[in-house]
């Protein structure tokens, strides 16, 4: 299984498109994360975006690992966003392919709710009202 | 022996890198040591601590030469 790893100021839906493209593939299945303009009701002006770079990278390796002992994917990409993100913006890709539908799926929602549990990346939010979590 | 802190951890302790006094041997030496230390890091759902960029148990050794890190809950994606 082919890997692409990311932790970036910026990042595309098409560089994991690229990536994951493969002749042998027929299906491809790509998440991606934006940033919204609230939370529980507050307006939310911008998210702030930090990682433990090096660490971050071997978990999401890791990921990728689990991937590819439990399903037969050829190709994945996981992209994450770090610094000032403003909604709209895109804070994380997953994007898998295989050579059919299905499984692809299931591997994607699997990256990404793993990524979210345990990737040490963290963010901050910053609210209309000035306040700061 | 050095101690990096992310996140609001580190906005907890006001600073990004910390150095820890002698006696910490293990990774609950350490995270007892900055509960007392830090007493704001009670308020957090969890606090793991990495050595050498593994999550590692409480009763794992630390040495002065591991590179130690502070994880508060995560908030990726």
């Amino acid at each position: 299984m082919d890997v692409l790893l990311k932790i970036e100021s910026d990042i595309t839906i098409q560089e994991a498109l690229d990536f994951i493209h493969s002749p042998a593939c027929g299906g491809e299945v790509v998440f991606t994360g934006k940033v919204r303009n609230d939370t529980k009701g507050r307006g939310v002006t911008k998210l702030f975006y930090e990682s433990y770079r090096e660490m971050a990278l071997s978990e999401m390796q890791k990921i990728a690992d689990d991937v590819a002992r439990q399903w037969d994917i050829k190709k994945i990409a996981m992209l994450h966003a770090v610094g000032d993100k403003y909604p709209g913006d895109i804070a994380v890709v997953v994007a898998v392919s295989s050579v059919h539908r299905g499984i692809a799926f299931d591997a994607c929602e699997y990256a990404i709710d793993t990524l979210k549990a345990r990737v040490p990346i963290w963010k901050k939010e910053f609210f209309e009202d000035g306040t700061i979590i | 022996m050095g101690l990096l802190l992310f996140g609001v951890a580190k906005d907890i302790a006001g600073r990004s890198m910390i150095t820890l006094p002698d006696g910490i041997t293990t990774v609950g030496d350490l995270k007892t040591w900055l509960l007392a230390t830090y007493p704001g890091l009670q308020q957090l759902n969890s606090l793991m601590i990495a050595v050498n960029r593994e999550y590692a148990a409480d009763n794992q050794l630390v040495a002065a030469n591991d590179e130690i890190a502070v994880i508060p809950p995560v908030s990726g994606g």
